[in-house]
């Protein structure tokens, strides 16, 4: 019989993580928590969240960060994105499909209810059931009994087996399915959520590191005050006294705050200051690849795009963008250029994937390309790539049209779009006749999540409408892998598929930005851009 | 006076409701979906978008929805964001913020404004008038997010006078440098236009009368010439209340103000519909009985203007 622990899994991707990154973190401080607990309170910024503060309605950073740090979930992810146990005692597969999962005894939740396997089943389905309507549902859809077709209020791969344990059934094997478990969609949620839903997204309680200061700590717009949870007794206990958590609307009002000391960490910068934060914060500075990526995707339904004619294209134009001029030049050096599909940070990335030559910036291979691609049938119109302009894009849009004008001798311009909603729909409801800008911001931390929910066929965010059924046996091989580790090899073969295919053409990696005041220490940026503000200390 | 008052008001309903419609078609009109916009860069299950529109009536015709919407706003409801908070807790906690901002920022106009528009049409020509000019020049070339970032900067970071943004429930000292700012605006024209009036009312017959009847400077220029040339700055501070309200959307933005500029702003990028059209309406609602007050403040400037029966 082979039983395999998750835990030592985990150390395995702890070291490869730490690896990774050793190449790129150099301001990162590298001792947390010698001082001691303070009592002092971070104050950082953030967004209003967008939804009530439901562990499975917040898919946006605001609530993110506040349902991160007022929830604790069966696993959290370290800097690294390396997976710990945090309430589960133990998760366990024979065959990666069903997994016997086993919390930590005498966890309670803020308001004194016991954390059971109930609190994990419960809030599960609800927040996979189609009624509900849960941004995070998709979470969801691998476990046995999902639906986006009726509403099923009891999943039938959920199993509770007694208060401590319950028991997963997948509706196939994946291996990777433990790595997901730290995301905040698989929060527990205590009965009190039962009683009034919408009330508990305005005042959660949950079982985190941190909790609400009170009733009404959400000042809508203004900020949001949590305060340390004395019952936590987990790995990520509390250095510090508080968070305080101001919302912004602007972050050049955030930075002017950094600078003015009312603020100690800031985990975003303006686009004014990418340019001076690194001196101007010299030390108290992070600027490192994080797991979220750019890519332009073309669609084969376009014109041109198709077959081998399309392959010879999507090279042309990928060889003809100089990803290091425009990673310096408009961003500063606040993004990395892109050497694969998925992000530096996760673990069993690699930058030589055989096939990853086509990001280098090679005019003549460019120009070869596309005569080749001439000769099967010549291009006519204009390349033109749709960019919504209420974001920052527009700078790098019209830098990558440039160097394709020059370096390939065609037409082509950026193609704005007024709002982001606006090209989301286009995108979604397949209207949109350019290539269009895409990026993925991981979910947890994991290969198969850059490539599997974007390039596998009709997968949720396949807006491409890829379709490689080379690819998706690959992708089913990692998957069923004995543990993560054994599926990596899998995920990079199917990597290699895509860099002969390009669905999607990538750009660069998006990279943490960050900065903090004098009066803290021990400030880390995790895997995701969010700093672990649980170990940061402040001196009084 | 009372029945003028009555008109007034009774006018205004047709204007409110007119004003809605065109907000509520407006925001409607807007292209893309703000359901799919919600989930960021992924594309969401259709199943639960279509959950997700149904539940805020999204699915329905124009007509339907805002009819719903209007019904409801009979019903005091005035909807919830996608935050579930209620849009009249939003208005509520919202407005009394940007209310405030502008009206101190409207008494820096009149206090700052008004008193060196006064002082250069007394002395015209002259050293003051000049520098005065130059001075209200600069403010009126400049764009606002300009001077509320060097103001911000210099005031705040480098000098430490103000705190850099404002702080928990908006307190009055944190709102005196946005409100200077959001002044800076306006505040060319003030004194242009008081300048203007004053050197106009110095000529009238009536300040001459009251000169030959020996009458002291001290009391001619406060009462005979300002109180007779404030009615086209203050008709000007009215129509500039309305744009100080919604001209604060930079400089709460910039200042981190919890006000109406900021939330409209971000309701329109995200999509919110109720929210848009609760706060545009009680926008709308603001502006009519600021107005309404400065036409009746008219005769007491001048007791010669009189309102209609």
């Amino acid at each position: 019989m082979k039983i395999k622990r998750f835990g030592v899994a985990a150390i395995a991707l702890a070291a490869a993580g730490a690896l990774t990154l050793s190449g790129c973190t150099s301001g990162s401080p590298e001792s947390t928590g010698e001082a001691g607990a303070s009592t002092a309170v971070i104050t950082t910024n953030s967004t209003e969240p967008q939804n009530p503060l439901i562990p499975t309605n917040t898919n946006e950073v605001g609530g993110g960060l506040i349902v991160d740090n007022i929830f604790a979930g069966l696993v959290y992810y370290d800097a690294e994105g390396a997976v710990h146990n945090e309430v589960a005692e133990s998760i366990e597969t024979e065959d990666s499909q069903t997994y016997t999962i086993k919390i930590k005894p005498d966890q309670t939740f803020t308001n004194g209810e016991p954390v059971t396997a109930e609190s994990f089943v419960n809030a599960w389905n609800y927040g996979a059931a189609l009624d509900n309507a849960q941004l995070s549902s998709y979470f969801f859809e691998s476990i046995e009994g999902f639906s986006y077709d009726e509403n099923v209020e009891e999943m039938s791969g959920l199993t509770v087996v007694d208060d401590l344990t319950f028991e997963v059934k997948l509706s196939q094997p994946e291996s990777d399915f433990p790595l997901r478990l730290g995301y905040s969609a698989f929060a527990p949620l205590p009965d009190a959520a039962w009683e009034d839903i919408e009330a508990f997204g305005e005042n959660p309680i949950g079982n985190g590191p941190y909790m609400f200061d009170g009733e009404g700590a959400w000042a809508h717009n203004e900020r949001i005050d949590l305060v340390v949870n004395p019952d936590y007794d987990g790995p990520r206990a509390p250095q510090n006294g508080g968070l305080d958590v101001i919302l912004y609307a602007d972050l050049d009002a955030a930075y002017a705050d950094l600078q003015g000391g009312n603020v100690d960490v800031l985990q975003d910068l303006p686009e004014s200051a990418l340019a001076t934060f690194e001196t101007e914060f010299e030390g108290r500075s992070v600027n490192q690849p994080a797991a979220a990526n750019a890519t332009i995707t073309i669609p084969a339904r376009l014109p041109h795009f198709d077959g081998d004619e399309g392959k010879l294209r999507r090279a042309a134009i990928s060889h003809a963008i100089n990803r290091e001029e425009i990673t310096e030049v408009i961003y500063s050096g606040t993004r990395t250029p892109a050497k694969d599909f998925t992000s530096p940070v996760i673990a069993g990335y690699s930058e030589d994937i055989p096939g990853s030559e086509v990001l280098e910036f090679d005019v003549d291979a460019a120009k070869d390309l596309w005569a080749q691609a001439d000769a099967i049938a010549p291009w006519d119109g204009s390349f033109q790539l749709a960019y919504n302009a209420d974001g920052p894009n527009q700078g790098w849009v019209d830098a990558v049209a440039n160097q394709l004008k020059n370096n390939l001798g065609i037409e082509a311009a950026g193609a704005p779009v007024p709002t982001f909603a606006e090209l989301r729909t286009a995108v979604t409801d397949r209207t949109i006749q350019t290539p269009f800008r895409t990026g993925w911001q991981g979910d947890y931390p994991s290969l198969s999540n850059f490539l599997a929910p974007i390039f596998g066929t009709d997968a949720g965010s396949n807006d491409g409408d890829y379709s490689s059924p080379e690819f998706d046996a690959l992708m089913s091989e990692g998957l069923g892998a004995a543990d993560v580790e054994a599926g990596i090899e899998s995920f990079q073969q199917a990597q290699e598929i895509l860099f002969e295919d390009l669905p999607a053409i990538p750009l660069w990696y998006t990279n943490t930005a960050g900065a903090w005041g004098e009066q803290v220490e021990n400030v880390e940026f995790g895997w995701n851009t969010v700093p672990l503000y649980h170990q940061i200390t402040k001196s009084e | 006076m009372a029945g003028y008052i009555v008109r007034r008001v009774l006018q205004a309903i047709p204007v409110l409701l007119g004003t809605t419609f065109l907000i509520y078609f407006m925001v409607f009109a807007l292209p893309g979906d703000p359901v799919v916009a919600l989930f960021g860069e992924k594309t969401p299950p259709p199943q639960v978008v279509e959950q997700l529109r149904e539940r805020y009536n999204l699915d329905k015709p124009f007509i339907v929805q805002y009819l719903i919407f209007l019904g409801n706003i009979f019903r005091g409801d005035l909807g919830v964001s996608f935050s579930g908070q209620p849009v009249a807790d939003i208005l509520a906690q919202t407005f009394p913020v940007t209310l405030r901002l502008a009206a101190l920022s409207t008494f820096f106009l009149m206090v700052g404004g008004i008193g060196v528009g006064l002082i250069s049409g007394l002395r015209k020509g002259g050293v003051f008038d000049a520098s005065a000019l130059v001075v209200s020049l600069i403010f009126i070339s400049l764009p606002i997010f300009v001077v509320a970032f060097v103001a911000q900067y210099v005031f705040a970071i480098q000098l430490g006078w103000f705190r850099t943004t404002v702080g928990v429930g908006a307190p009055w000292q944190d709102l005196i440098l946005p409100a200077l700012v959001l002044a800076t605006a306006s505040f060319a024209q003030i004194v242009r236009l008081t300048r203007a009036s004053v050197i106009e009312t110095e000529g009238q017959d009536f300040v001459r009368t009251a000169a030959s009847k020996g009458l002291s400077r001290n009391r001619i220029v406060p009462v005979h010439i300002l109180r007779n040339s404030l009615i086209p700055v203050v008709t000007y501070l009215a129509v500039d209340f309305g744009t100080l309200m919604v001209g604060a959307v930079v400089t709460e933005g910039i200042f981190n103000v919890p006000g109406v500029g900021r939330t409209v702003y971000q309701a329109i990028i995200r999509g919110e519909n109720p929210t848009v059209v609760a706060f545009v309406t009680v926008m709308v609602l603001i502006y009519l009985v600021v107005n309404l007050l400065i036409d009746l403040l008219y005769a007491v400037l001048d007791p010669r203007i009189r309102y209609a029966k």
